[in-house]
């Protein structure tokens, strides 16, 4: 089984390049910017994707613009998930995949989260937040405010940690990682002999 | 002597024996069926090709353990697959195999008894078993399968209106009470009478579906419920017994309609001259078949369809076939009458 | 909390008809269901957090045992999330090899939906039916890759393995049995009345309600939403095709058997097309022997059976395995539609609302 090859410094979180200037930004960033300047500090363009990277506070008001405005129209939440990037302060990043079925695009949104700090929820714009939010509750602990039913979903309800977290271990809390039957038998003759 | 005790003692326990064995191999034989329309073959190990299925399931079955739920009546426990079960068994008494045939030497008749109310007879004692399906649920002293057995005679009372009304109607088309009177009338008429009543035949084949708890109308005892209807707290032979009931009252109610319907031991239009070749055939045997023919479409009709939910089961029980067989029953009187 | 008026009953985890480990707690108002809540979890194995010790390559078997039903959908979108993150252009031979099987799984998923489905009914003889396809499908992959279930039949660059001597005519002769089975199982179904009391009317939602609670795929499709991710964003080899993408209209259980049901045809329409136009040459890409994505993410969705499954891909550029993978798994997001479907209805009709939405607890827990 391979081990993971982490480099000395473990990295503090992708790239995020900014899109080189040869590409066409979408219109709806353009008037993104125009409508809410300074929501969006940072726009990324990396194999195709565009992300936009903003700070939780201003969260809601891009996305209400983004599910309502003409020329953007992202009315389907197809996932929202989080990283766990440990070297940073601020070590959670939050990301929410967004396509619009009328206008055939996509984009990502992306704000960075400290571990204890609240996301406002979206579950108020796109109802499918729902239980996607409960799963990254659930398997990093970050809170949703104003979430109807932040809750445990997949983990047992009385589970204690944040599985997905990269402190936490892969074997679970206080278990042996056995890769394989051999390492079971090693163990096992350890313990007669 | 020998004609009063005898005789009729004989008749008893030769068609008691041939009914059980019938009502046991008929769950092979719908397991054979069933697997055939499924693109399988049905249970081939025991015995060649499975004739020893139901002697092993019956053998399973007695040596099971007996479990009686904690605080369940027990009496009525035990009393509730047997209240089911006698009643289908008894309703055989009035049923006409062959109205006379020659046994070394000595003439007698197919049937047990020929009371002159006979479809009255079996009226009332196909009413009784409904007792047995709410004994169960009360007796299991749980939640559900009274529930669930509340819901399943509620189901049966309903279609036994349509059913009832139905057997009125062959009544006033027959002008007889009684089951051998009936294929003697259609002897006279020289047809059968699903010709003559083809709705009355074909509210019956639903309401005889319905009466029998089987597909499309098994909601009541289909793992869909989410408990396994009133007979969920029952195993071993109680269990058993339950589906053998509801195969003996399949073949009651089979037995009835060839008899109400096809015109019993009567060979297909009795009255044509020109298919008197056929008479060589002894009635009880066409009676065989077409009850076999019955059973065969039952058995089909569950592999086939899916089931009703229970709302919309009771919706064309009381909506649609409930008013359909008081029209029909209203046409044949008028007819009667008037004719 | 609970009216206690209302009684509370528990569909467990073990249960012949949820398709899986799932519980669903249900209030009924005599037999109506007031509410429900939907517990899942009992199947989590921690996929993710497994495939960040996990090699590239290894990831694909993992990805097999999300959606086991349909295990060769998971790996085409998991090789392509890879091949987009590293720039890699895939040979169109293996695209369209990709392409046949992905529709074949397509067929093999929606015989079990089938299969199931009109199981839940009460039609116990379409599941042998459906499942009489099924073996034929799963026959048609152990030709190709050996397995029967869990495939682990696609490499990032292209295909482990080109087809074997006479596969494309086993599975034309396929698509040729196919078209008349379907036929067959319309005739006991569709126009059956029984059939269509139980599910006309029943679990209706309109097309944006559909769009904003989530559902994707032939649920989506059945409320009358033109969406279908083979279309907006062609994979594979799916934008050479011509295909139609079956939409229902009244966003009912009846509907959505109707979309699938003709996307067995359609789907068959595409494999014959792909194997017409089969092109020579070679099954894998220009791939280096050691996977090392460039460091960045990206976010990559196709149409399984079930749904838009997508998979979000975090490299760090410098490790051999990922450093985040997630799957945005569809019965997942589909599954939470179901209190809103079930509300209104009586308790019979929650089987046919599972089935008809057709998870699999797979991956809905991962």
């Amino acid at each position: 089984m391979p081990e993971p090859t982490r480099t000395i410094a473990p990295p503090a979180g992708p790239p995020d390049p900014p899109p080189a200037p040869e590409i066409a930004v979408p219109s709806f960033i353009a008037t993104l910017h125009e409508r809410l300047p300074g929501a969006v500090p940072r726009v990324s363009y990396w194999v195709g994707d565009w992300t936009l990277i903003l700070e939780s506070p201003r969260l809601l008001d891009v996305a209400h613009y983004l599910r309502d405005a003409p020329d953007a129209r992202f009315n389907f939440l197809s996932d929202v998930t989080a990283s766990d990037w440990p070297v940073r302060a601020k070590r959670f990043d939050v990301i929410y995949t967004l396509y619009s079925i009328p206008l055939r695009h996509r984009v990502r949104l992306k704000i960075h989260v400290a571990d204890g700090e609240g996301v406002p929820t979206v579950s108020g714009i796109w109802p499918s937040a729902n239980w996607l939010e409960r799963e990254v509750f659930d398997l990093f602990g970050v809170r949703f405010e104003g979430h109807p039913d932040l809750r445990r979903i997949l983990m047992p309800d009385d589970w204690q940690g944040h599985p997905q977290r990269k402190d936490y271990p892969l074997e679970g809390p206080g278990e042996l990682l056995l890769e394989g039957p051999m390492e079971w038998l090693r163990l096992r003759k350890t313990d007669i002999e | 002597m020998i004609d009063t005790y005898v005789v009729p003692t004989l008749k008893i326990l030769v068609l008691l024996n041939a009914v059980l064995v019938a009502v046991t191999y008929m769950v092979l034989l719908e397991r054979k069926i069933i697997a055939w329309v499924q693109v399988r073959l049905g249970p081939m190990r025991v015995g060649p090709h499975g004739v020893l299925q139901p002697i092993a399931d019956a053998i399973k079955l007695l040596l099971k353990e007996d479990i009686t739920p904690a605080r369940a009546d027990r009496l009525v426990f035990t009393l509730a697959p047997i209240v089911s079960m006698v009643p289908a068994l008894i309703a055989f008494a009035v049923i006409p195999f062959d109205s006379e045939i020659t046994l070394f030497g000595y003439t007698l008749s197919l049937y047990v008894a020929d009371v002159n109310v006979g479809l009255l007879y079996i009226v009332a004692t196909t009413s009784i078993s409904v007792y047995g399906i709410i004994l169960a649920g009360y007796a299991s002293n749980s939640k559900f399968p009274l529930l669930a057995g509340l819901r399943a005679s509620a189901q049966l009372i309903s279609y036994e209106v349509a059913v009832s009304m139905m057997l009125v109607s062959m009544v006033v088309t027959a002008g007889t009470l009684s089951m051998v009177g009936i294929v003697e009338s259609q002897r006279e008429a020289g047809v059968w009478f699903v010709f003559i009543q083809p709705v009355a035949f074909v509210i019956l084949f639903i309401g005889g579906l319905a009466e029998t708890n089987r597909a499309p109308f098994d909601l009541p005892e289909a793992e869909q419920e989410l408990t396994g209807g009133f007979h969920t707290e029952y195993s071993g032979m109680r269990f058993a017994l339950f589906f053998l009931a509801e195969y003996a009252n399949m073949i009651v109610v089979s037995a009835v309609a060839t008899t109400l319907f096809l015109g019993g031991w009567l060979r297909p239009f009795p009255g044509a001259g020109a298919l008197a070749f056929l008479d060589f055939v002894p009635g009880w045997i066409w009676f065989l078949m077409k009850t076999f023919a019955f059973l065969y479409v039952f058995i089909w009709i569950r592999a086939t369809l899916p089931r009703y939910r229970y709302d919309q089961l009771m919706r064309l029980g009381w909506k649609v076939l409930i008013p359909v067989a008081i029209a029909n029953l209203i046409v044949t009187a008028f007819i009667r009458v008037l004719l | 909390m609970f009216d206690t008026s209302e009684l509370v009953i528990n569909m467990g985890p073990q249960h012949p008809s949820t398709h899986g480990v799932l519980r669903v707690v249900l209030r009924l108002d005599g037999e109506r269901v007031v509410g429900a809540d939907v517990v899942i979890g009992y199947l989590h194995r921690g996929i993710e957090k497994l495939c960040e010790h996990r090699d590239w390559l290894q990831i694909v078997l993992i990805t097999d045992r999300m959606d086991y039903v349909a295990a060769a959908s998971n790996n085409l979108g998991y090789v392509e999330t890879v091949e987009k993150l590293m720039s890699l252009e895939v040979p169109p031979r293996a695209r369209y090899i990709r392409t046949i099987l992905a529709e074949l799984q397509r067929i093999a998923s929606h015989c079990l939906w089938l299969g199931t489905h009109a199981m839940d009914l009460g039609a116990m003889t379409v599941f042998l039916y459906a499942f009489r396809e099924r073996e034929l499908i799963l026959d048609l992959f152990e030709d190709y890759c050996g397995a029967r279930l869990t495939y682990n039949a696609m490499r990032i660059g292209g295909l482990p393995l080109d087809i074997p001597p006479r596969w494309d005519e086993k599975v034309r002769a396929f698509c040729d049995i196919l078209d008349t089975k379907v036929y067959e199982y319309e005739e006991l179904l569709t126009r059956n009345r029984i059939f269509l009391e139980r599910t006309r009317g029943v679990g209706v939602i309109g097309g944006d309600e559909a769009i904003a609670i989530g559902l994707s795929g032939p649920a989506l499709r059945g409320s009358g939403v033109p969406r279908d991710v083979r279309k907006d964003e062609p994979y594979a080899a799916y934008a050479d095709f011509e295909f139609n993408v079956p939409i229902g209209m009244a966003g009912d259980t009846y509907d959505r058997y109707l979309v699938r049901i003709e996307e067995f045809r359609q789907s068959t329409r595409i494999i014959r097309q792909a194997l017409d136009g089969l092109p020579a040459g070679p099954i894998l890409g220009k791939v280096p022997r050691l996977i090392k994505p460039p460091a960045g993410e990206t976010y990559h969705a196709i149409e399984s059976p079930k749904g838009e499954i997508g998979y979000f891909i975090v490299s760090d550029g410098k490790s051999n395995v990922p450093y985040r993978f997630r799957v945005r798994p569809p019965s997942f997001c589909n599954l939470q539609a179901l209190p809103r479907l079930i509300q209104g209805h009586l308790v019979a009709d929650v089987v046919a609302l599972i089935g008809s939405i057709d998870i699999v607890l797979g991956e809905v827990d991962r």
